[in-house]
């Protein structure tokens, strides 16, 4: 087990820079979660961490050591593929206990370790099968399985439930988070599903066009935001940005979002926003679960509005509504009881408390 | 059987039309088939009748297509000549011998142009395939030229030396060997390398212990192929080896058997399938790993 150290990691493939100039701290024990959309340079910086692509600039440190050119085999570490990446030809035994074989490790030993191993991911029945008849998340578990029983410095995921049906997608991930528990392997996970990330995660590191947007531990991502970038990819579905001005009006600092919407900020974010230049264009972000049917408690800093919904989504527990303000289409998060339907006039609620405001241009949240 | 047979009636009967279309695709493709096998099995239906004849038999104006004095007398002169057993032993060990070094030349060659990204590694991978198109019709002279050449150097009997051959058959098999098992290893996930690289595997570990098992159908079809080309070979036996004893089989069988105009007929044709026996044995044994190597590309291993 060990710490795991990025320091302005590049990768370049002739002219395109994938990673541009990563700095990232994964402490020992933990679980980190690379995210992003594809091309955000997140397997490639796993890839680079496990030894498999050469870094452009930089350094990579495991457990103090600088790695740059230490061969994979050599840095300990276990890594496991989106496609398992099983041996075919050999059999669940054999596959978990290959890279110990190549390390000659005593018979004894292996044997322990596997069905250690084997026990703790539930596959004992399945030791002497050919990963041909497994199931996909059993191959998965198998997958765990080799990089377990090398008992590894650090343990790389590389999207490992992308292939899972959604089901067992959610199962398996309840289950890499329970043998993290018990193993505490430091771990480098990487994703594109947000609620796996977020789920998983010690930390969830956001990337996007070879950057990291924002470090933080889930909630963090969240509720405090960086960029425009990880509000709009953490959550589900994404945060309303809606464009929007500041006003003064009655000694008081409004917010406008169109010629006949107005609210008064609540105090603390009139504090916050106070010094701004009027002038800015700016977004309002708010997530679709502050924009409710408007109740006859209302919060303080909560205001209310009438719009006319275009969609509605039941979703069971909650219904999804869909509307514009000024052409810009917002989705908001009610009570399934609320009557919310289809071309219907609604009055909801926005909880400004629980908002966001953006620079348009730069996309930083201020 | 009776609810197999319904099974598979169901759905067909359902499709109407496409059901039609599938049955009659089957009977051309039967159709066709059956033509095909006349066509290709005549010929050695007709070996084995002349091959069952004595010569006064396959003189006389008899059916051709008829064997009314069935005799062995072909096969049991064949099988007790020296001369043929010479040849027999000759092909047997070229063609082994041939088999054994292509496959030390072809697997790690496919393994590095397929794996191993370097420096010209793509314009290699083309180039040995682009050797194979070459007829060997054009290239033995300047290769009898070289091992001339070879043999004037170094002081070493070549030319008219059965293992002459040994040098010659890699120059037909490696390019095309190479080509059949760079596609196959091209189609094994990259990941499954990754893997046993961060296992702790090297290189040539990783090609033992990981690719010559996963791509066994492949190298099967490839030590076929081999084995075929080197027992078969012609022209460069023709061309390299004169003595009676350095023959091989199908030279062998051709300049002994024909001599000036009289032509040993019964001889010839049970030389021919007593020769054409071993290739025979091993695809009827091999065939589905044959084909499952050929097809290999189409379809993820």
């Amino acid at each position: 087990m060990a710490d795991v150290a990025l320091r302005k990691v590049v990768k370049r493939y002739d002219d395109v820079e994938a990673v541009r100039g990563i700095d990232l701290d994964i402490a020992d024990h933990e679980f980190i979660v690379l995210v992003g959309p594809s091309g955000c340079g997140k397997s490639t910086t796993l890839r680079m961490i496990a030894g498999l692509e050469d870094i452009s600039d930089g350094d990579i440190m495991i457990g103090g050591d600088v790695v740059n050119d230490v061969p994979p085999k050599d840095r300990d570490i276990a890594m496991v593929f989106q496609n398992y990446a099983l041996y075919p030809h050999m059999t669940v035994a054999e596959n978990m206990s290959f890279g110990l074989r190549l390390k000659h490790y005593p018979k004894a030993e292996i044997k322990a370790r596997v069905t250690e191993a084997a026990r703790l991911l539930d596959i004992t029945d399945l030791i002497d099968r050919k990963p041909k008849q497994l199931s996909g998340g059993q191959r998965q578990r198998v997958a765990m399985g080799r990089a377990i029983v090398r008992n590894p410095k650090v343990f790389l995921f590389d999207e490992p439930l992308s292939n899972l049906d959604a089901k067992l997608r959610v199962q398996m991930r309840i289950e890499i988070k329970k043998v993290h528990q018990k193993v505490r392997t430091t771990t480098v996970y990487v994703t594109h599903d947000q609620v796996e990330a977020m789920t998983l995660a010690d930390r969830v590191v956001v990337m996007n066009k070879g950057r990291i947007e924002q470090i933080g531990t889930p909630n963090e991502l969240y509720h405090k935001p960086a960029t425009r970038f990880v509000a709009g990819f953490i959550g589900s579905p994404a945060m309303n940005f809606i464009p929007c001005r500041l006003e003064d009006s009655g000694g008081k600092l409004n917010i406008r979002l169109t010629d006949r919407i107005s609210f008064p900020l609540p105090p603390a974010r009139a504090g916050r926003y106070n010094a701004l230049p009027r002038t800015d264009k700016l977004l309002l972000g708010v997530r679709p679960e502050h924009l409710t049917e408007s109740n006859a408690h209302l919060e303080p800093g909560v205001e209310t509005f009438d719009t006319v919904l275009d969609v509605t989504e039941p979703m069971g527990m909650e219904t999804l509504v869909y509307f514009g303000l000024d052409g810009t289409p917002v989705c908001g998060r009610v009570n399934p009881n609320a009557g919310a339907k289809d071309g219907a006039p609604m009055r909801l609620a926005m909880d400004l408390n629980n908002m966001h405001l953006l620079n348009e241009e730069t996309g930083v949240v201020l | 059987m009776s609810t197999i047979a319904i099974d598979k009636a169901g759905p067909t009967r359902k499709l109407g039309s496409m059901s039609r279309d599938r049955t009659w695709a089957l009977r051309w493709s039967y159709f066709f088939l059956v033509l095909f096998a006349i066509f290709f099995l005549t010929p050695p239906l007709y070996m084995v009748i002349t091959s069952l004849k004595s010569s006064a038999e396959i003189s006389a104006a008899t059916n051709p297509w008829w064997v009314f004095h069935p005799t062995l007398a072909n096969y049991v002169e064949l099988l007790t000549s020296s001369q043929f057993l010479r040849f027999f032993w000759n092909s047997t060990i070229v063609s082994l011998v041939v088999v054994l070094v292509t496959m030390l030349i072809s697997i790690p060659a496919a393994f590095a142009l397929a794996r191993m990204k370097f420096w010209g590694s793509t314009t290699l991978a083309t180039g040995v395939f682009l050797t194979y198109l070459v007829p060997d019709s054009l290239l033995f002279i300047p290769l009898f030229k070289m091992l001339a050449l070879v043999q004037d150097i170094t002081g070493i009997t070549l030319l008219n030396r059965w293992y002459v051959l040994l040098f010659v058959y890699p120059t037909l098999t490696v390019p095309f060997c190479t080509w059949i098992m760079i596609g196959y290893f091209a189609s094994i996930p990259k990941e499954l390398d990754e893997a046993a690289i961060i296992d702790g595997a090297s290189w040539l570990q990783t090609l033992l212990r990981i690719f010559i098992p996963v791509a066994l159908p492949g190298l099967i079809a490839a030590t076929i192929f081999a084995f075929t080309v080197s027992w078969a070979q012609f022209l460069y036996p023709l061309v390299f080896t004169t003595s009676i004893d350095q023959l091989v089989l199908p030279v062998g069988i051709t300049t002994t058997l024909i001599k000036g105009d009289v032509f040993n007929w019964g001889q010839i044709m049970t030389g021919a399938l007593l020769g054409a026996a071993p290739p025979l044995i091993i695809y009827a044994f091999l065939m589905d790993y044959y084909i499952a190597g050929l097809t290999a590309g189409a379809t993820k291993g």
